[in-house]
């Protein structure tokens, strides 16, 4: 199969590669899919708590060359944006930029889905901060 | 040395040019019909076949009467298979065959047990070797059919085929071997390995594609076979069709090469694997070689790098030629059924990648190949989420993953 010029860029030269701080309150994590199926991805994000802006995002992945870019292509367009914006990004978003073929459109599914389990994480590690805070004052 | 590297030979072979050349003539001025008997153009092409049909059958110890050709492998398979199943329909409609073998074989099967026939499907050991006393017990009084492949295709492994060939011939049942894999790269004797029907293919042993031979004994026991494709009644009514003389000249003249060059070309493939092999071993943790080294091809190497994805390792060495059994490599998405069978589990087969050397392999070529596959292992681990909890001490085998 012959992949995109840019799938072999993001594969070459993945982008924000690496690991962050899990207990950090501040840094949300989604891992998804499984050995079994060749697809897991690591998503992490790290969200500044007062203007709600996703300040950094580092990916590990293991799988094939399509899901190796669309993972690192989701951590490019995570930073800068809020984490409503994160929210709104749609697999099909990425398969467009990827050109990616039918037979890979689930590495984009997958690549939505660790998004949002990154914000969901992240979300789930704030709420009780917030309570707390509110419950204080 | 020249990119890229073809470590492919389990897929296809290079027609060796001394093949080619053998071949040449009976592509521009020898071109008659082998079966026009009143001139010489047919004459000579008969010639020639005939010439092949002893090359083939010196190399296996068969006769040349016991030979068929046919368009391959997969042809000689449907040919055996559903051949004997017919003939024999009324001494019985069992076959047995094993859970690792070829799709020409399983698909044969299936077709067949549409039709009526039951078949047994044998699992295979963590080593991938059939286990003998399971074999036995499978046979029953309706069984006409033992096949069990002689080498395996993915992960290169030899069952031990004289062994279920006696044990065959003492329940009176027949064995047949699909040594489309062996055939040229280890000894095979239908005599002394009591085979009685066996397939070959010409492209995985330096000749042409689009041509095989199909052994079938004439005598303890003579084997008949009911024809699969009907027409002039060629190859004594067991294959009818006029006969690829071209094709079949180079699979004659590359039984020959391999019959002569064996001993000395088996001993550099096995040399040339195990130093691939160590050098990868060496150098990289958690790898692990999928099916026993101690009855297999000297040239095949299948190894899983675990926690590095199939198709992603072959993205990072593109210029070097090797297949995997990740699931992201097949049309179907699905992993490859042989490593399952030895229980390795979905991850291993999605990180295994087969090296299938050959004639043409240097030294240099596989120590650039080690080199490089080293490499991109490394840089891949880096990207690993799995080598990350791996290093980190988490047993994945305990880990909730959250599979769409």
């Amino acid at each position: 199969m012959a992949y995109s010029d840019k799938v072999v860029d993001h594969y070459n030269n993945p982008r924000n590669v690496g690991s962050m701080d899990k207990s950090d309150p501040n840094v949300g994590t989604g891992m998804v899919g499984a050995p079994e199926c060749g697809d897991v991805m690591k998503l992490q994000v790290k969200v500044n708590p007062e203007t709600g802006v996703i300040e950094d995002a580092k990916f590990k992945t293991f799988g094939c060359g399509s899901a190796i870019a669309s993972s690192s292509l989701a951590t490019e367009w995570l930073r800068g944006k809020t984490v409503d914006e994160a929210l709104a990004i749609k697999n099909t978003d990425i398969v467009t930029e990827l050109s990616l073929p039918p037979v890979k459109i689930h590495c984009s599914v997958l690549a939505e889905d660790a998004i949002k389990a990154a914000i969901t994480d992240y979300k789930a590690k704030a709420k009780p901060v917030a309570a707390e805070t509110a419950a204080r004052v | 040395m020249k990119l890229p590297i073809y470590m492919d030979n389990h897929a296809t072979t290079p027609v060796d040019p001394r093949v080619f050349e053998a071949m040449r003539p009976y592509l521009t001025n020898i071109f008659g019909n082998s079966a026009s008997r009143n001139h010489s153009f047919g004459w000579e092409a008969e010639e020639a076949t005939e010439k092949a049909r002893k090359q083939v059958a010196s190399l296996i110890g068969a006769t040349s009467k016991e030979i068929v050709f046919t368009s391959g492998a997969t042809e000689s398979d449907n040919l055996a298979l559903k051949g004997v199943a017919e003939m024999y329909a009324e001494k019985g409609n069992h076959i047995i065959t094993a859970a690792t073998e070829h799709k020409a074989i399983l698909d044969t099967c299936k077709r067949l047990e549409k039709h009526g026939t039951r078949v047994t499907y044998l699992p295979v050991r963590q080593n991938g070797l059939v286990d003998l006393d399971q074999l036995k017990a499978a046979i029953t009084d309706k069984t006409v059919l033992i096949s069990i492949m002689h080498a395996n295709n993915e992960i290169g492994v030899l069952q031990p085929i004289r062994e279920i060939g006696r044990i065959a011939r003492e329940r009176g049942v027949l064995l047949h071997t699909d040594a489309t894999q062996s055939v040229g790269k280890v000894p095979v004797n239908v005599l002394d390995d009591n085979i009685d029907l066996m397939s070959i293919s010409a492209h995985k042993m330096y000749g042409p594609k689009g041509v095989g031979a199909l052994y079938v004994r004439r005598r303890n026991p003579r084997v008949q076979l009911t024809a699969q494709m009907d027409g002039g009644g060629h190859e004594r009514g067991m294959r009818s069709g006029t006969l690829n003389v071209p094709g079949i000249v180079g699979l004659g003249e590359a039984c020959a090469l391999a019959q002569a060059e064996m001993p000395a070309e088996s001993k550099r493939m096995a040399f040339l694997r195990d130093k691939l092999k160590d050098r990868l071993m060496n150098s990289l943790d958690e790898v692990y070689i999928n099916g026993t080294l101690e009855h297999r091809l000297p040239n095949n190497l299948n190894i899983s790098f675990a926690y590095v994805e199939g198709e992603s390792l072959l993205m990072g060495i593109n210029e070097i030629a090797v297949s995997s059994g990740s699931a992201c490599t097949s049309a179907t998405l699905e992993p490859s059924y042989v490593l399952k069978a030895l229980g390795a589990g979905d991850d291993l087969a999605h990180s295994s990648i087969r090296f299938g050397l050959g004639r043409f392999n240097t030294e240099e070529e596989v120590d650039y190949v080690a080199g490089k596959v080293i490499e991109v292992v490394k840089k891949l681990r880096e990207l690993s989420p799995l080598y990350e909890m791996f290093k980190e001490g988490i047993d994945l085998t305990k880990v909730q993953w959250t599979a769409h």
